[in-house]
């Protein structure tokens, strides 16, 4: 693989860029394989990355259907953060923070990753205490959080309202000052780079369209480009999650929603942090191109369209001029829709199933782009050693039925009701 | 925008309604012992389809009656709405 460095870039500048050797190459399946990852997106492609790297299994095939960075790998608003009260979501998000640190590096692929903070807004005494509380356990974990009052929101953050007349005065906030954003096909691209270097085969246009299993175990996949046979199948494909569990005969704790964003047009820097709305669902963040990067709820019933729908938009904008009233003087440059895995209890399942050999990343809800690296090391680990890491033990698919629900801010499918 | 037949008003714009979930989900019978796997059918497990979904919806803002709306997840097209005790051959 051709290294990416500055030298790099000016000996192809002497041959004008047309000599760069391709990211990663675009394969055809081949018949049998170790472990099929199915599904191209962030997580598939770093579960791929670990598995080679850490667990030295490299014959591997990640199947996607559409194309490489198509998914919700590029359609998410880039935050990363590892705010969490429980322990099993800080200590898992706070593994991912240490590997987005040095994730350019490792993966030699400049992601923009920028520790910018993000800032949560408090609308009143109860939820400064109920933040105060959720910092404390945070620092209790070794995540970073920091109380602000009033006037410290308005130092950092000049442009929120801080008017007389408003519905839902800032009280202050809380923030974690190492959250940020990263970029994210880039995230995709640096992933898909080092694992097809490492022998990884990346399959794009290729549909799973059933599962071959006897005797309660994987031994393949069938796809619309032929039959692949895997010892280990592991599924990472968000909100089509439920579409793959039906060909399996599996009813999941999940349904399958529509997640909508948008971006401004450009203007010059004016937001230095990640800043959430605390009475309702928004959250915004200005790009490196200057556009503000804005997402809320959900659309709020059962779709696998990835496009969404303008009563939701008109919602989520309105909680957005609430915060920042210059947002209705700006155009806006684009909208578009994702399709989410709401699990119930607004947490994650990365778990084996009773396939033995068929292992299971599913329910991302709002924050499958934060987990991308360590949804992907410890997906990796529990693929590669057939059990859980001590990071994603929480993670079990049988959480819902044995009642060890992780309920962090008891947000599931229907979260307008909360 | 959904543009949505209530059964009892006609048709109304999405913005008057609230999503109720599957509607074909049934809850474990009163008065009779339930198993934890009954619960986690009812509580939690989902379907989830791509395709047509019979789902209920609540005419929050107009008559108030709950309502079954036959929609596809996919197309966002609606087929047909019925009352809640309609019986709907999915």
């Amino acid at each position: 693989m051709q290294k990416y460095s500055v030298l790099s870039l000016i000996k192809n500048a002497f041959s004008s860029h047309k000599d760069w050797e391709v990211a990663w190459k675009d394969q055809d399946p081949k018949k049998e394989y170790d472990v099929v990852i199915i599904g191209g997106g962030g997580h598939g492609l770093a579960t791929a990355y670990y598995l080679a790297k850490e667990h030295k299994i490299t014959n591997i095939a990640v199947i996607e259907k559409g194309w490489i960075g198509g998914g919700n790998i590029g359609r998410n608003t880039t935050i990363i953060r590892s705010n969490y009260m429980h322990d099993e979501n800080g200590l898992f998000y706070e593994k991912g923070m240490e590997l987005w640190r040095s994730m350019s590096q490792d993966l030699n692929y400049n992601v923009m990753f920028s520790p910018r903070g993000i800032i949560n807004l408090a609308h009143s005494d109860a939820q400064m205490n109920a933040y105060a509380r959720r910092g404390n356990s945070m620092r209790l974990n070794g995540i970073d959080a920091v109380l602000l009052n009033r006037q410290e929101v308005k130092n950092k953050v000049p442009i929120l309202d801080f008017s007389d007349n408003v519905r839902f005065p800032i009280f202050g906030g809380l923030m974690q000052p190492s959250a940020g954003t990263a970029r994210h096909d880039a995230v995709a691209w640096g992933y898909a780079r080092q694992a097809d270097s490492m022998g990884v085969d990346i399959v794009q246009h290729c549909e799973v369209t059933g599962f071959d299993i006897s005797n309660g175990k994987i031994k393949g996949i069938k796809t619309s480009r032929g039959d692949i046979k895997a010892k280990k199948v592991g599924l990472c494909v968000a909100g089509s999650t439920s579409i793959l569990a039906e060909m399996l005969n599996m009813t999941l704790p999940i349904e399958t929603h529509l997640l909508q964003a948008c971006v401004s047009e450009p203007i010059k820097p004016l937001l230095d942090h990640v800043v959430t709305f605390g009475a309702g669902h928004f959250y915004c963040s200005q790009s490196d191109k200057g556009e503000m990067v804005m997402g809320g709820d959900l659309d709020g019933y059962n779709s696998y369209a990835q496009r969404g729908n303008l009563p939701t938009l008109q919602h989520v904008l309105t909680e957005g001029i609430a915060m920042f009233p210059f947002l209705s003087k700006l155009k806006m440059l684009r909208t578009w829709g994702g399709i989410m895995d709401m699990s119930m209890d607004g947490s994650p399942i990365i778990d084996k199933t009773h396939i033995q050999g068929l292992y299971l990343n599913c329910g991302w809800c709002y924050g499958g782009f934060k987990a991308t690296p360590a949804s992907g090391f410890t997906f990796a680990h529990t693929i590669a050693q057939d059990k859980v890491h001590e990071l994603n033990a929480g993670y079990r698919l049988d959480r819902f039925s044995t009642g060890y629900l992780i309920d962090e801010k008891g947000l599931g499918t229907k979260t307008w009701i909360s | 925008m959904l543009y949505i037949k209530c059964p009892y008003c006609g048709y109304r714009s999405q913005n008057e309604f609230a999503y109720g979930g599957d509607a074909t989900i049934k809850r474990p019978e009163l008065n009779k012992e339930v198993t934890d796997k009954e619960w986690d059918n009812f509580v939690y497990l989902r379907k989830s389809p791509r395709g047509k979904h019979l789902e209920l919806w609540h005419h929050v803002s107009g008559c108030r009656q709950w309502i079954k709306v036959l929609r596809d997840t996919n197309t966002h097209e609606i087929f047909n709405t019925y009352k809640s005790e309609d019986k709907v051959e999915t």
